[in-house]
């Protein structure tokens, strides 16, 4: 199958990065195995939904895949030990995603890795109850940077299969390229763990959906899948932000997600290339979700690299292995440029939802300062959920809330890109999350 | 080592376009224009523009950092494009002491008393320029005839502030059509050679502007297109009803101000609609209300009010086209 339908608004971004920023040249780095941390730092909270409950306590020994917090509640997954090695201390440490301190069991490591892995399955002759269990178990979350529960999203196929389960390889935020790398050297694990996940939605068909400003990732997947009959892999268009869940859904199948509804309403279900390769090592070989792929990149970044990392290692650390700033670094954002949270310190550990360490450089030119908005309409162009972003951050920066989710606020997904587009360099997502925050907390004390 | 940072929200990277850049683009879109009304009405053309680029340039300096103590405020270009349309507006000669009366109040009552850059509800350039036809008719309507083309020799006296002409509005308007050409080509209003505004009269140098905002992406075609469209399709019935009386559509096409109009006025950003079928209808009712006033109307022309009237209706338009979300249902099923 060639190309993809055109998705509604979207970027196209300027080629602007040379190198190193370059993804073009950072996605020819192979993936590079960091040496395991003296000292991990484990966010509790790693996944969106509930956390899981603490299982240990400060002196206890744990191996390396061992279980140290249970699932609490549906969408909820375990979390395990990244090393070998012992409890030290739980500490409160800020969570860039939530914005608040949380719950952080630090490990030190005192031996090489002793495994504590389950059974392989033979995904094969495995029934897919067996297998719904084992991604759970495994920990297993959306590696997109999402981070939520995987499980979750086929909580109804057992009843109700989906048609349809797609592999997200589109990594349409700029700088970042693990997906990328995860696509040149995991294919097999890719392929398997889609095989694996269609066998639990219980459909016929998989499509893995790949932007095409990266040719080698179609043509390495292609190949892989040629003598697969129920996998496609399709090529669509480099526009941002084409990996978007509803975005990919519609580019590669025409289905549209409904306004307020899940891909599972119309059959289908989306998950990410590594969350693919780490369904693949959960079934295959019983490992638990402890490493996951990160690109430390930006001009701001010394040796910019595609590494495996585990879970917990201090991005301090990924700094260094990368050969430490270039320049003075401005920010360091956990994830992309476009949706990426800024850290506020380089001490956050690696969650199972960094998907990568992007550090800009303090820029030549103060920033422009804000101005009013000129109507000058770029915002409602580009957005890809066809709203109108210039009337919305009005309404929002007026508190009329009700007014904002009438005009749909709750289809936004926060993809950045009118903000990105503003001339008048308005702070439309930042406007719309305290937004929604405000609404929701009105809506909840009535 | 860790280092501390602090908290920033994303995006994190920013396309480097920006107001002013935009701002400057009018400006430069409109330099054919200039060019041309100089060519056409002398040197006094050229210290209308400037004037108006400076002067409003100057009152909008003064009134962010004095009248509203904006302290942090830097020029954006914004006052510059309203002072140099509003010049386009004017015919040439028009008195100096005038025409800053008309910058006042379009800054002025235009803009700032509904809270500056991007509040305005009206195009500020129109309401000066209403403002002047209405209190000041007789200067508004002292139009020079074109100069150069026949007497280029003399380029600086070419426009004699002796003779003054009529605009091909008013001839069609007073004599008919038969009449009108006898005064000018349809050439010569393609070309600038007719009496008029100083940036009304030549259609190539303000098609040549616009096409170089439209690559620049800064307009798109739908309001000029559903605008101009509509006129000839208005002026095509009126043509066959009564050739003499009621002009060719060509005729309505270039004379007078629509192409200012439609491709600079209609179009500000601030005052018209956002969705493409908004614009759309936002054009055709320019188009309607300008043929209105041009066939039934006491003026000859009808082009400012028109948009004016339009500027009114763009609030109620935009909730008439609100863009059904991505993933919505065809219809609202209540």
């Amino acid at each position: 199958m060639k190309g993809g339908t055109e998705q509604n608004g979207g970027i196209d971004f300027p080629r602007w990065n040379s190198p190193p920023g370059n993804e073009r040249v950072i996605s020819k780095r192979p993936l590079e195995r960091m040496p395991l941390p003296k000292t991990v730092y484990c966010f509790v909270h790693q996944n969106l939904g509930a956390p899981p409950k603490l299982l240990c306590e400060p002196g206890d020994k744990v191996k390396t895949g061992q279980v140290i917090a249970e699932p609490c509640g549906k969408v909820s997954v375990p979390l395990h030990a990244p090393v070998t090695g012992t409890v030290k201390e739980i500490i409160k440490m800020m969570h860039p995603a939530q914005k608040k301190k949380l719950d952080v069991i630090v490990i030190e490591r005192t031996a090489e890795d002793e495994w504590q892995l389950m059974p392989s399955i033979d995904f094969t002759t495995a029934g897919r109850e067996e297998l719904y269990q084992r991604i759970l178990d495994a920990g297993i979350v959306g590696l997109g940077g999402a981070a939520f529960p995987t499980h979750v999203k086929y909580n109804t196929t057992l009843v109700k299969p989906a048609d349809l389960v797609i592999i997200n390889g589109a990594e349409c935020e700029p700088y970042l390229t693990i997906d990328h790398r995860l696509m040149l050297e995991k294919g097999e694990e890719i392929l398997n763990g889609l095989r694996i996940l269609m066998k639990i939605a219980g459909a016929k068909k998989g499509i893995i959906g790949i932007e095409t400003n990266k040719p080698d990732a179609i043509d390495n997947m292609r190949k892989m899948a040629s003598h697969d009959d129920h996998i496609d892999v399709i090529g669509v268009k480099t526009k941002y932000p084409q990996g978007a869940e509803k975005q990919l859904i519609y580019t590669t199948t025409r289905r549209k997600v409904p306004v307020g509804g899940l891909p599972i309403d119309i059959g289908v279900v989306m998950n990410n290339v590594g969350t693919a390769v780490a369904t693949s090592q959960a079934v295959t070989n019983g490992m638990p979700l402890i490493e996951r792929g990160v690109t430390i990149t930006g001009e701001g970044i010394n040796n910019p690299k595609n590494v495996m990392v585990r879970i917990g290692t201090p991005i301090s650390e990924l700094i260094q292995y990368a050969g430490g700033y270039k320049g003075e670094p401005e920010k360091v954002i956990a994830g992309g440029p476009m949706t990426g949270p800024a850290l506020t310190s380089t001490e956050t550990p690696v969650m199972k939802s960094t998907s990568g360490i992007l550090v800009l450089p303090k820029p030549d030119k103060a920033p422009r300062p804000s101005k009013p908005c000129i109507n000058c309409n770029q915002c409602v162009e580009v957005c890809p959920m066809a709203l109108e972003p210039n009337f919305l951050v009005k309404l929002c920066e007026a508190k009329k809330y009700n007014d904002a989710v009438e005009m749909n606020l709750f289809s936004c997904i926060e993809c950045g890109a009118c903000a990105y587009i503003c001339p008048a360099r308005i702070d439309h997502v930042k406007t719309y999350q305290l937004a929604k925050r405000v609404y929701n907390t009105l809506k909840g004390r009535k | 080592m860790a280092q501390i940072f602090p908290s920033a929200s994303a995006p994190h990277i920013r396309t480097s376009d920006s107001v002013s850049k935009i701002m400057l683009d009018v400006l430069i879109a409109l330099i054919p224009a200039v060019i041309v009304s100089v060519f056409v009405f002398g040197w006094s053309a050229l210290v209308l523009c400037l004037m108006g680029v400076i002067v409003a340039e100057a009152l909008e300096l003064f009134i962010m950092k004095v009248l509203r103590k904006k302290k942090d405020f830097i020029p954006d270009g914004s006052a510059a494009v309203t002072g140099l349309l509003l010049a386009m507006n004017m015919p040439a000669g028009f008195p100096w002491y005038l025409f800053i009366i008309g910058i006042l109040v379009a800054i002025g009552l235009g803009k700032h008393v509904y809270g500056g850059l991007g509040s305005n509800p009206f195009n500020p350039a129109l309401v000066g320029r209403i403002f002047l036809v209405i209190s000041f008719p007789a200067a508004m309507s002292n139009y020079y005839k074109p100069g150069i083309w026949k007497t280029i020799d003399s380029l600086s006296t070419a426009a004699s502030p002796v003779v003054t002409g009529a605009t091909p509005m008013g001839l069609l308007k007073e004599g008919g059509l038969q009449n009108a050409l006898q005064n000018h080509t349809y050439m010569d209003m393609f070309l600038g050679n007719t009496g008029g505004a100083l940036g009304e009269v030549c259609a190539l140098a303000l098609i040549i502007g616009f096409v170089y905002l439209l690559v620049k992406k800064h307009v798109s075609w739908h309001i000029p297109v559903a605008y101009i469209g509509t006129v000839l399709v208005i002026s095509s019935v009126f043509y066959l009803i009564n050739p003499d009386q009621y002009g060719t559509p060509l005729y309505h096409l270039l004379g007078g101000g629509l192409m200012l109009g439609a491709l600079f006025m209609a179009t500000d950003m601030v005052t018209s609609p956002s969705t493409v079928k908004g614009s759309l209808i936002y054009g055709m009712g320019c188009g309607i209300i300008t043929m209105l006033i041009r066939i039934a109307g006491a003026l000859p022309e009808g082009v400012a009010f028109s948009i004016l009237i339009m500027n009114a209706v763009k609030p109620l338009i935009d909730r008439w086209t609100r863009r059904r979300p991505f993933g919505a249902l065809k219809k609202e099923a209540q």
